[in-house]
């Protein structure tokens, strides 16, 4: 696979070559990243507003102690996963640098970018292209990689309030506290980028889906094969 | 009064044995955390440092963090401290009035540059040029100012003065300003909390004139000893958190139980204080241990993050009654209204023109310029 394949459109017709645009660090990061997305969406919202109450003794419930642990486990998951997306970018090359950086400045994914948003209103047809989706691309940067690191600020800001102080959390993460002040400010941007991931979500396997059926190329089986294939 | 009088000196004075001396150094060394050889270096330190005069001014306040420090559990603890304090000037307790006591003000900043600790209740405000708070006939800001200047270190009791409280709450028509974002050459140490907790406050002044330093500051410059842990820390309500047991309404049997406030609004996990570990009124209670949620009130724009009784503060920059959750089920609605509508409007169009349900031809596909890479 080449390091780096930039945003570019195919012919129209014809049977095409299959691309490899994802290796296998990607698709194995995309997928576990999904699990603990709903992992931590289940659990964040319960962490905000618990489930009814449990009845019995306090001294063998857990049933709060048990939800922060998952978010809390599942969280440093999400925080090494992003890392590890990040390092990907350079070991593993294909279209990974796309989702960071959508070539908003060449005139052809640009015009992609306004052909996806006719073809989505019903204007025109599909389009078939070797890289993301343009429209895809700014609501993946948008509504996922910038919530995402929101969320990473915030969660390590709010564990530093339970680590004190001195921990290395506080150090790192500290200073997330002082934009604030009132750290219940930190719980209500996590929760919001939260909400925004949910949207998100709703959004990206509907689109991945519905491109898959109709535009002449798979989508979803390229998170699994890495190929992106063309159909005729 | 003489510039050789020590703590000591003064408190005899004022006709108190010195026993209740050693029981009140005692007290201060344990709230303070020296250990058991704590309390012979505070009575140490009060016997032989010449005493520091404290001048206690008023911004714009309720006066709550004087009834917090009036009420200070240990009763010699309030005549002692009232005893370094009081008589040089606190406009709420001091018998003098007029130009009389306004002139004792000068006398202390004159007589002691830069040795003085200013203790501040409430805060500045500086709209109309100050005019919505007058003492001595001239707007607060301008006494605050020339006491501020020549102070060795100041001391902002209460929320109001470390960041604002009630009365900066949005829209803050006063401009109600904090004492540490008007001063900037001398050290000030935030004391927050609607009123602070009384013990907090005398061990603050006690830690002050004991060791001439101010005690470690955190980022908000509250001191740790007493600011860094969460009410939620140390909550005797925690073990039913950790359950998953909540009180859902004020009548219920979580309620009675004393079980955990968190759905009932508590703020305690945003909250730093010394409430849950020290409490109040000589220990006897506390807002939670009272069955009520905490409402935060040492923390920066705590007014501003109602309702006090909901999870969730509201947004009103969002419009009105809306908070995070409500923002999100707009969003959700909207986006999965516009899924439903393209789907099955492809759907029609695909029925219509009756092609197929998969892949679209490629007549309809548009043409592409050079395919370019
Ligand atoms: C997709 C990622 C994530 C989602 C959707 C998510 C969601 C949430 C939500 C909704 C809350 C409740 C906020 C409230 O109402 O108080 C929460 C709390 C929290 N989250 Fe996350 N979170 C995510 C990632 C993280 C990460 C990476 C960390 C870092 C360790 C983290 C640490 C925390 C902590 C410490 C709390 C507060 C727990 C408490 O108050 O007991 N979260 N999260
Ligand atoms: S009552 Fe408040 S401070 Fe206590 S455990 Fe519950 S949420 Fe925390």
């Amino acid at each position: 696979m080449p390091k780096f394949i930039p945003y570019h459109r195919m012919p129209e017709k014809g049977l095409l070559p299959a691309v490899m645009v994802y290796g296998p660090g990607i698709r194995i990061w995309h997928w576990l990243n999904a699990l603990s997305v709903v992992v931590l969406a289940i659990t964040g919202y319960f962490i905000g507003i618990p489930p009814p109450s449990a009845i019995g003794d306090t001294s063998s419930l857990y049933v709060m102690g048990w939800i922060r642990l998952l978010h809390l486990a599942f969280g440093y998951t999400f925080a090494l996963l992003a890392i590890m997306r990040l390092w990907l970018v350079f070991a593993e090359g294909g279209i990974s640098h796309q989702l960071f950086l959508p070539a908003i400045w060449r005139k052809v994914w640009f015009d992609g970018f306004l052909r996806q948003i006719q073809w989505n209103l019903l204007l025109g047809g599909p389009l078939r292209y070797v890289g993301l989706n343009p429209l895809a691309n700014v609501a993946m940067l948008t509504m996922f990689v910038i919530p995402g690191a929101i969320i990473i600020l915030t969660g390590f800001a709010m564990y530093a309030e339970v680590t004190g102080h001195d921990s290395w959390q506080y150090l790192l993460f500290g200073w997330v506290t002082m934009l604030f002040g009132n750290t219940l400010d930190l719980h209500v941007f996590h929760r919001l980028a939260m909400w925004v991931m949910v949207w998100f979500s709703m959004a990206h396997i509907y689109i991945a889906v519905r491109e898959d059926i109709l535009s002449r190329q798979t989508v979803v089986s390229t998170m699994l094969s890495g190929e992106r294939q063309f159909r005729d | 009064m003489s510039k050789h009088e020590t703590f000591y000196d003064v408190i005899r004075q004022r006709g108190v044995s010195r026993r209740e001396f050693l029981g009140f150094c005692a007290v201060t060394a344990t709230t303070l955390g020296l250990g058991p050889a704590g309390a012979m270096t505070v009575a140490h330190a009060m016997e032989t440092k010449p005493r520091i005069p404290v001048l206690w001014l008023h911004g714009l306040e309720c006066t709550c963090c004087s009834e917090s420090f009036l009420r200070s559990g240990h009763p010699q603890a309030s005549e002692i401290i009232t005893s370094m304090i009081s008589l040089d000037y606190d406009d709420v307790i001091m018998a003098a009035a007029g130009d009389q006591a306004e002139e004792i003000v000068h006398d202390i900043i004159r007589d002691y540059r830069g040795e003085y600790i200013l203790a501040i209740e409430g805060n500045i405000p500086l709209a109309n040029d100050g005019m919505c708070c007058i003492v001595g006939g001239r707007p607060f800001r301008q006494q605050f100012d020339e006491a501020a200047k020549h102070a060795k270190a100041i001391i902002a009791w209460g929320t109001c003065a470390s960041s604002g409280c009630v009365q900066a709450a949005r829209p803050n028509p006063t401009k109600a300003t904090p004492v540490h974002k008007l001063v900037s050459h001398v050290p000030v140490i935030n004391v927050p909390g609607c009123p602070p907790i009384a013990e907090v406050m005398t061990g603050v002044l006690s830690y002050i004139l004991t060791y001439d330093r101010l005690p470690e500051l955190d980022n908000q410059l509250r001191p740790k000893m007493f600011y860094s842990q969460r009410v939620h820390d140390k909550c005797y309500r925690r073990a039913h958190f950790d359950a998953g047991q909540f009180v859902e309404k004020w009548d219920d049997d979580g309620a009675r139980q004393g079980w955990c406030l968190y759905k009932m609004g508590c703020r305690g996990p945003t909250t730093y204080n010394a409430c849950a570990s020290m409490g109040w009124n000589e220990g006897t209670s506390f807002p939670i241990k009272s069955g009520h949620g905490c409402i935060g009130c040492s923390e920066e724009g705590y007014f501003d993050r109602g309702p006090f009784y909901e999870r969730l503060p509201d947004m009103q920059q969002w419009g009105v009654e809306s908070n995070a959750d409500k923002i999100a089920v707009a969003g959700a609605a909207v986006l999965g209204s516009a899924i439903a509508i393209q789907t099955g409007a492809t759907l029609v169009k695909r029925i219509l023109t009756g092609k197929s349900l998969k892949d679209t031809p490629i007549e309809d596909a548009p043409e592409t310029p050079g395919n370019q890479k």
